[in-house]
């Protein structure tokens, strides 16, 4: 036994996976961060994988990376910079530096640094001995070397001993991190169940790594992170994504109409409909449609046959479904529409996130066409808010846009198993068989929805469609102030809807210096930024939106108690300027970037510094 | 009354008059879209569903005002998208009898793509398009049946664009049924609209149909009344494949084409013609004879294609049923918990 290491206690720390994109990093990170949630850790996790499925080996344009951030406090983000780079390649390794704190780890496989290798990732000199490294912690192993001789008395062949070394560094990881290995052997042992040869051989590699950190000399310093406080319950890990759809089923079993998805693929949201594509057992018809128009058209017949119609979709995707929308909106049939954001115009950067939908969801159709929007702020906060989506949807009988994004759809964090039964309940206006009173347009007084009438129920035939009708009878109409009443009434039912929202909660004083605004997906970020300035005893409060049309009852109270307001968004001013239109009389700050990245808590608490100075 | 499938039959026996709306029908006097009513007035009590279960579903254009004037549930859509939203209805409910009025325009330009998806699907529903070679709504342009060369409001130089032959682009997508029908024979219309309904899987049903303002006489070669009977072959299943006047005229198949005879002509008998097999799987001749054009032979109407073949909305249902039983994950709490979870 080498002697005992020095501990270093971490409040939070982010580690960072990187290497080509066929060294396996998603599930290393994966298991990684499983491994840190069993030890009771909160944590965040994002991957950042290459738009190509397989670049060329060795490339920066193949590095792919997964990045973690746990803690023994609340964690709300996957992090910025990273404490801890674990790099498989050159290629990895000059890509990602820049993403490493000054002082960071850096765990380097050093049997990949060959020449070739080195002049492929754009380096002159081998970082490992130019001294280009100095300023930071480096522990370089020649791991790929290590785990065939690892893995030399087992007979395995050299193809899977190489791709058994990403199991190796892992388990210096475990080592670095002082974490149990019985819970990774068992994964292992899952993972690969009819795979005999390939569980033995990446089990060999984890011990082998876990030993090699314990007895050579090239780690001495371990790190220690202790759970954190969280409360107590049943919890799992999950992705945005997975949440999203996992929530739309949770609100089809509990207001008791069937899903049906209508969507086509398209990155990032296409991993929602392929985890509806699982659940048949649960009775959700997935539809994969010949096209965007499709995915939408197939929705909106199956919500005016009773289903809960559902279409999942990415920005280009929206754009062309508006028309639909439209046809949506006249016919006031409940409809979800997920809107998983990514960076635009156009096909822009498919893998890369933003919030610049935000226009678009509100206005991007033809005429006076108003729908409900609301956003999701977290990827396990996608659960309630694609419930949320479905309840507001099905019982004010409207299409309901759901906005989340790239960064959250791909990011996960930890997750409180709610039970079904305790989420709000859901009760759709379903007309009643044979009602002498029914007729397509006649309204509730209070929130003017009218009531949802499905074809095989006797007694209700009637006809909706995308021409104008008049209000009550539904007949086709182009009365002038008929229209200019149903334009009315449709403005009016989705602003009603505010009168069933939960009202703005202020993270800090409801009164203060500066107020920082956020909608959707940067609550992490925005919120970790706002806790630190609190910290050093700045009067800075801060406020996110999940409900975009209508807004929260409180708005323009919550905005009218500070002196200054800052609205941080991915975009070019986007919600700002929805907020200059409906509450003119208050000025306010802007905080944009457009880069296809999250904010960072630092250029936040910057920006925050400078403007509570000027 | 149609028997196997899967939609609720009514107690009582339905009339025509069970099927009238109240709304007032706004086509021109002398469009043949009159005639298609009321071969579907006809038609639908005689099917025997509950009238509960019928929905009609349209885009735009003349044709899709067809759901305000029967009276089931109906839904007007938007252009060109209503084979998807039909295919969306029937996989919800697969328990209605869902009926797609379309036209030419509709579905095989702005529609095209769901036109020939919800074929390859094989959704079971029933689609009447309507086709008057001409976008008549929007008053004269030329569709993408228009014959080349036509002087159209678009194309006063005349069409430079090859029509679509829809039975070539049915068959083409691999539709499982195909009929044709002229908008003068509300009789033979009524039949093989029946037969439609009866089929499991897309039903696409082309009526020649006459626009009275943009296009009068663009079928009259083929549907005049004085030489339409040597213009057209009614074809019936299992007949052979006879026409005219004299009841003396036929097809054969000859090397890899198809001819027209006269019977007792050159020893041409009866035995010699092509029997006529809808429910062939093989689309080979039914293609051929969907294809045939005036005036060198005579058109095909009735119904060219009836394919016995499993519906996507059946193979839908018996998926869910299946992973029903088999699954682990009975409910959304189930879903919740499987997997890896951990209590704190």
């Amino acid at each position: 036994m080498v002697q005992k290491n020095a501990v270093r206690e971490l409040e939070d720390v982010v580690v960072k996976f990187v290497g080509d994109s066929g060294d396996g990093m998603q599930l290393t990170g994966t298991l990684f961060s499983d491994v840190a949630a069993l030890a009771g850790n909160d944590l965040a996790t994002f991957p950042d994988f290459p738009a190509e499925i397989r670049a060329p080996h060795n490339t920066i344009a193949g590095v792919s990376g997964f990045q973690m951030h746990m803690g023994k406090r609340k964690i709300y983000t996957p992090g910025d910079m990273c404490d801890v780079l674990v790099a498989m390649n050159p290629a990895s390794l000059k890509a990602n530096l820049k993403w490493a704190k000054p002082g960071a780890t850096l765990v380097i496989d050093s049997s990949t640094f060959d020449e070739k290798a080195i002049e492929k990732a754009g380096y002159t000199e081998n970082p490992l001995d130019d001294g280009s490294l100095a300023g930071y912690q480096v522990i370089s192993a020649p791991v790929t070397d290590l785990t065939k001789e690892a893995l030399s008395e087992l007979g395995v062949d050299k193809r899977i001993a190489e791709r058994t070394k990403n199991m190796f560094v892992l388990g210096m990881l475990f080592y670095l991190f002082e974490r149990d290995l019985e819970l990774p052997l068992n994964f292992i042992g899952k993972k690969f169940k009819d795979k005999p040869k390939v569980i033995n051989a990446n089990q060999t590699a984890l011990k082998a790594g876990y030993n090699f950190g314990e007895t050579t000399e090239t780690i001495s310093e371990t790190f220690r992170v202790e759970p954190a406080p969280l409360e107590k319950g049943l919890y799992r890990n999950i992705t945005g994504n997975v949440a999203t759809a996992w929530g739309l089923l949770a609100a089809s079993e509990r207001s008791g109409r069937t899903l049906f998805l209508g969507s086509y693929p398209i990155t990032p949201a296409t991993e929602i409909l392929m985890e509806l594509s699982k659940h048949k057992s649960l009775g959700a018809k997935v539809f994969q449609a010949e096209d965007e128009i499709a995915g939408i058209c197939s929705a909106i017949g199956a919500s005016f046959g009773g289903l809960m119609g559902v279409t999942t979709t990415s920005g280009p995707g929206l754009s062309l479904k508006s028309e639909a929308l439209g046809l949506a909106v006249i016919t006031e049939l409940p409809l979800v529409i997920v809107n998983v954001q990514r960076a635009g115009p156009s096909t822009g950067m498919p893998t890369k996130s933003e919030q610049s939908d935000l226009m678009q969801a509100l206005f991007g159709r033809n005429g006076e066409s108003p729908l409900m929007v609301l956003a999701s702020s977290s990827p396990a906060n996608c659960f309630y808010y694609a419930y949320l989506a479905s309840k507001y949807a099905m019982e004010h009988m409207c299409p309901v846009i759901l906005l989340t994004d790239g960064y959250l759809g791909f990011g996960s964090e930890l997750f409180r198993i709610p039970d079904v039964s305790d989420l709000p309940a859901i009760k759709p206006p379903m007309a009643d068989p044979n009602d002498p009173k029914y007729k397509p347009y006649r309204r509730d007084e209070k929130t003017l929805v009218r009531k949802w009438a499905a074809p095989g129920v006797e007694g209700l035939r009637h006809r909706v469609g995308g021409l104008e009708k008049t209000n009550i009878d539904g007949n086709v109409s182009t009365d002038p102030l008929n229209h200019q009443l149903m334009v009315n009434i449709r403005e009016e039912k989705i602003a009603r809807i505010a009168d069933y929202l939960p009202l703005l909660e202020v993270n800090g004083e409801q009164e203060g210096d500066l107020l920082v605004v956020g909608w959707g997906g940067t609550e992490g970020a925005l919120t970790s930024a706002v806790n630190r300035m609190q910290d050093e005893g700045h009067s800075v409060s801060h406020v996110q939106f999940n409900f975009i049309k209508p807004l929260p009852r409180n708005t323009r109270e919550v905005l009218s108690g500070f002196k200054k307001i800052v609205v941080c968004e991915l975009n070019n001013g986007q919600f700002v300027n929805y907020l200059r239109m409906i509450f003119p009389e208050i000025p306010y700050y802007q905080f944009n970037k457009v880069q296809g990245l999250p904010f960072h808590v630092q250029e936040l608490t910057d920006e925050f510094t400078k403007i509570l100075e000027e | 009354m149609i028997s196997y499938n899967k939609v609720e039959k009514s107690p009582v026996e339905l009339s025509k008059q069970d099927f009238v709306s109240d709304q007032m029908v706004k086509w021109c006097p002398g469009c043949g879209a009159h005639a298609i009513l009321a071969a579907v007035s006809n038609v639908f009590p005689k099917i025997g569903y509950k009238k509960e279960n019928f929905a009609m579903v349209s885009g735009i254009g003349c044709s899709s005002r067809f759901p305000y004037y029967v009276d089931t549930f109906g839904f007007h859509g938007i252009h060109g998208r209503a084979a998807a939203i039909a295919s969306g209805l029937k996989v919800a409910n697969p328990g209605l009898s869902v009926w797609v009025a379309t036209g030419d325009g509709d579905s095989m330009a702005i529609g095209g793509n769901h036109f020939i998806h919800v074929l390859r699907r094989n959704i079971d529903i029933n689609v009447l398009l309507f086709n008057n070679r001409i976008y008549g709504l929007t008053k004269g342009q030329f569709s993408p049946t228009t014959p080349m060369g036509a002087v159209t409001k678009t194309s006063p130089h005349g069409t430079i664009e090859p029509p679509f032959t829809v039975s070539g682009l049915v068959m083409g997508a691999q539709g499982t049924f195909f009929a044709r029908v002229p908008d003068n024979n509300v009789k033979l219309m009524t039949e093989v609209l029946y037969e439609a309904a009866k089929h499991n899987g897309t039903a696409v049903v082309e009526i020649l149909q006459n626009c009275i303002i943009f296009a009068d006489k663009i079928h009259d070669m083929v549907t005049n009344r004085e030489t339409r009977e040597d213009r057209q072959v009614i074809l019936r299943h299992g007949e052979p494949v006879i026409f005219g006047k004299e009841r003396n005229k036929g097809i054969v198949l000859r090397g890899t084409s198809l001819e027209v005879v006269e019977i007792g002509k050159n020893g041409i008998t009866e035995d010699d013609l092509i029997v006529h097999d809808m429910y062939s799987s093989n689309p080979g001749i039914q293609r051929m004879l969907g294809w045939m054009k005036a005036p060198d032979y005579p058109v095909a109407m009735g119904v060219i294609r009836a394919a016995p073949s499993e519906s996507y909305d059946d193979l839908s249902e018996r998926q869910i049923e299946t992973a029903k039983k088999t699954s682990d994950i009975k409910s959304v709490n189930d879903l919740l918990r499987s997997g890896d979870t951990w209590e704190i």
